[in-house]
C-alpha cells in the first residue's frame, strides 16, 4: 500500500488505518460520530495526501482540458476552481475532479482509486495539443482544515496572502506554517467553510503540526475519512464507486452543474451521450432518511411493494440530522421530496422518506 | 488467551455449552473489529424470535456499526430458547463483556459437536492472522 507522508503521525495518534484506493489512511481516530461533529461544531484536520494531484502545463491546457472535461474549462476566471468530470464517449464518467484554473496551468485533484486510469486517459489523448502532463501526487501532499473555526485556525499560521479575502472556490498561493508557495483553496468535501492546502512532501509534518498546535485552543482535532463520508453525504456530495461509476452519468446524478452543452466549448468526449441523456432521463439520484435503526448501505434495494426501483448509492448515521441517511436511484416520476418508498435489508423492509438536498447546508437559512 | 470454557467460529462467534443448551456470543475480537474501540459506533443488533431453528453456521442475526455489517453465525444448531434483549437498546455491554453479560442467544442443542468449531488456541491463531 502507498503511504502519505504522514502515516506513522496518524499511527501514533492511535488512528485505525485501513486500505483506500491503495493507500493505507486513517479511517477514524476515535468515534466516527464525534469526528463528524467536531468539524460541523469547529475544525477538523484531515491528511488527503492520498487524492491524485495533476498539473497541466503548455499552452494548449486549457483547450485540452475541454476536450476531456465536461465543465468549461476555458471560462473558469483565473484562480478559481469548478467541478467537473472526465467521462468515456459513452458518458459514463472516468472520475469526479476539481479543475484549479491558474494563469500558466491547470492543476487537477481526482480521486485517489482513479488516479492511474485517470492518468492513462490523459496520456492517450494529448494528441495535436501541446500539453504535458505532470503527475505530482507522490512528491506532494495535501491537507484540509474544514469547519466553523477553520479561517480564524489557518490565518494563525498563514503569511503572504489575505485568506479573509479568499472567496468559495478560489485559490491562491501564501506561506502556510512557514512553507512558502503553498497552494490554499476555500474548497472542501465536508459542506463547512475550509480550506484545502498542497505542499511538498518534506513540509507534511510541519504543516501538520503548526495547523493542530494553532487550533488546539479552537478544538481541532485530526478527522479520518470515515467521518469525511458522513460529512460528505450530510452536504449532498458525490462519491465516485457510489453515486456515479461508470454506469451512472453525472445527468441523472444531479450534477448538472458540472457539465457545459455551451456551444463556445466545442465538442468533448461524451457530450453527445450526456445532451442525449439530458433530454430524456429515466432515473435520478435522490436522498432519503430513514427513521428506522438499520443504516442504509451501498447496493441495498429500493423498492415500492415488489417492484425494484434502484439501489442504494450510500449511507450513513448522521449526527448532524440525528437520522440515518442514504441516496440512491429511483425512477425520474418518483423522485419527489416526501415520497415514501421501502428499503430491502437482506428480506427486511424499512420506510425511508425522501427529501430536499443536500441534507445539511451551512448557509441555508433555517426555518 | 480468550476463554477456554467454550468453542470459537473462524467468523468470531462463540458458544459455551452447558448441559443441553448452548450460549452464544461474539468475541471481543469481533467487537473490536467492527467499532475500534468505540463503542459508540454500534448502532443496531437483531436478533432472532424465541422459537425459531436455526442450523450450525446458519446466520441468526446481523450485528451493524456506523461503517460496517456483520453477520452473527450459530456456531451449533438448535431451537432459540432465549435472547438477551438488553443488549438490542445496550449495544455498550458487547464492548464492555462480551463473555458473560454480552452473550445473544440460548439454544437448545441439536447436536454438540461440529467439525467448525475451534477450541480457544486454534480460535488465537485465526486473529492472530488477521489482525
Amino acid at each position: 500500500m502507498k503511504q502519505t507522508p504522514l502515516r506513522d503521525t496518524h499511527h501514533a495518534l492511535g488512528a485505525k488505518m485501513v486500505d483506500f484506493g491503495g493507500w493505507e489512511m486513517p479511517v477514524q481516530y476515535g468515534p466516527i460520530l464525534d469526528e463528524a461533529r467536531c468539524v460541523r461544531e469547529r475544525a477538523g484536520l484531515f491528511d488527503l495526501g492520498h487524492m491524485g494531484r495533476v498539473q497541466v502545463n503548455g499552452e494548449d491546457a486549457v483547450a485540452y482540458l475541454d476536450r476531456l472535461a465536461t465543465n468549461h474549462v476555458a471560462k473558469i476566471p483565473t484562480n478559481s476552481i469548478r467541478y467537473s468530470l472526465f467521462c468515456k464517449e459513452d458518458g459514463g464518467p472516468i472520475d469526479d475532479l476539481l479543475v484549479y484554473k491558474g494563469d500558466d496551468h491547470v492543476y487537477l485533484v481526482v480521486n485517489a482509486s482513479n488516479t492511474d486510469v485517470v492518468l492513462e486517459w490523459m496520456r492517450a489523448h494529448t494528441g495535436g495539443f501541446d500539453v504535458e502532463i505532470d503527475d505530482q501526487t507522490a512528491t506532494t501532499t495535501m491537507i484540509a482544515l474544514q469547519g466553523p473555526k477553520a479561517l480564524e485556525v489557518l490565518k494563525q499560521v498563514t503569511t503572504d496572502c489575505d485568506l479573509d479575502a479568499l472567496g468559495y472556490y478560489k485559490f491562491t498561493f501564501g506561506t502556510v506554517c512557514g512553507v512558502p508557495n503553498t497552494r490554499i483553496s476555500r474548497t472542501g468535501y465536508t459542506g463547512e467553510n475550509g480550506f484545502e492546502v498542497y505542499f511538498a512532501n518534506e513540509h507534511a509534518q510541519r504543516v501538520w503540526d503548526g495547523i493542530r498546535e494553532a487550533g488546539e485552543s479552537a478544538g481541532v482535532q485530526p478527522i479520518g475519512l470515515g467521518a469525511r463520508d458522513t460529512l460528505r453525504l450530510e452536504a449532498g456530495m458525490p462519491l465516485y464507486g457510489h453515486e456515479i461509476d461508470r454506469e451512472h452519468d453525472p445527468i441523472q446524478a444531479g450534477l448538472a452543474f458540472g457539465v457545459s452543452f455551451k456551444e463556445e466549448k466545442g465538442d468533448w468526449i461524451g457530450r453527445d451521450a450526456l445532451a442525449k441523456i439530458a433530454e430524456a432521463p429515466t432515473r435520478a439520484l435522490v436522498g432519503f432518511t430513514t427513521d428506522g435503526k438499520r443504516v442504509p448501505r451501498q447496493g441495498y434495494a429500493l423498492m415500492r411493494g415488489d417492484e425494484h426501483l434502484g439501489d442504494v448509492c450510500s449511507g450513513a448515521v448522521s449526527p448532524t440530522l440525528d437520522t440515518n441517511i442514504g441516496t440512491g436511484y429511483v425512477p425520474v416520476e418518483l423522485a419527489v421530496p416526501g415520497t415514501e418508498l421501502e428499503m430491502d435489508i437482506r428480506g427486511k423492509r424499512q420506510t425511508v422518506k425522501l427529501v430536499e438536498q443536500p441534507f445539511y447546508s451551512r448557509t441555508r437559512k433555517k426555518s | 488467551m480468550r476463554p477456554d470454557d467454550r468453542k470459537y467460529l473462524s467468523s468470531h462467534e462463540w458458544i459455551k455449552i452447558d448441559g443441553d443448551t448452548g450460549i452464544i456470543g461474539i468475541t471481543d475480537f469481533a467487537v473490536q473489529e467492527l467499532c475500534s474501540g468505540n463503542e459508540s459506533d454500534l448502532v443496531y443488533c437483531d436478533l432472532p424470535e424465541e422459537g425459531r431453528v436455526v442450523e450450525a453456521g446458519e446466520t441468526f442475526g446481523e450485528i451493524e456499526s456506523v461503517k460496517a455489517v456483520a453477520d452473527l453465525n450459530a456456531p451449533l444448531g438448535g431451537e432459540v430458547i432465549e435472547v438477551n434483549s438488553a443488549i438490542e437498546d445496550h449495544l455498550e455491554i458487547l464492548a464492555d463483556d462480551p463473555w458473560e453479560r454480552g452473550w445473544l442467544i440460548k439454544i437448545k442443542l441439536a447436536a454438540k459437536t461440529s467439525d467448525a468449531l475451534l477450541d480457544a488456541a486454534a480460535y488465537e491463531d485465526v486473529v492472530a492472522q488477521e489482525a
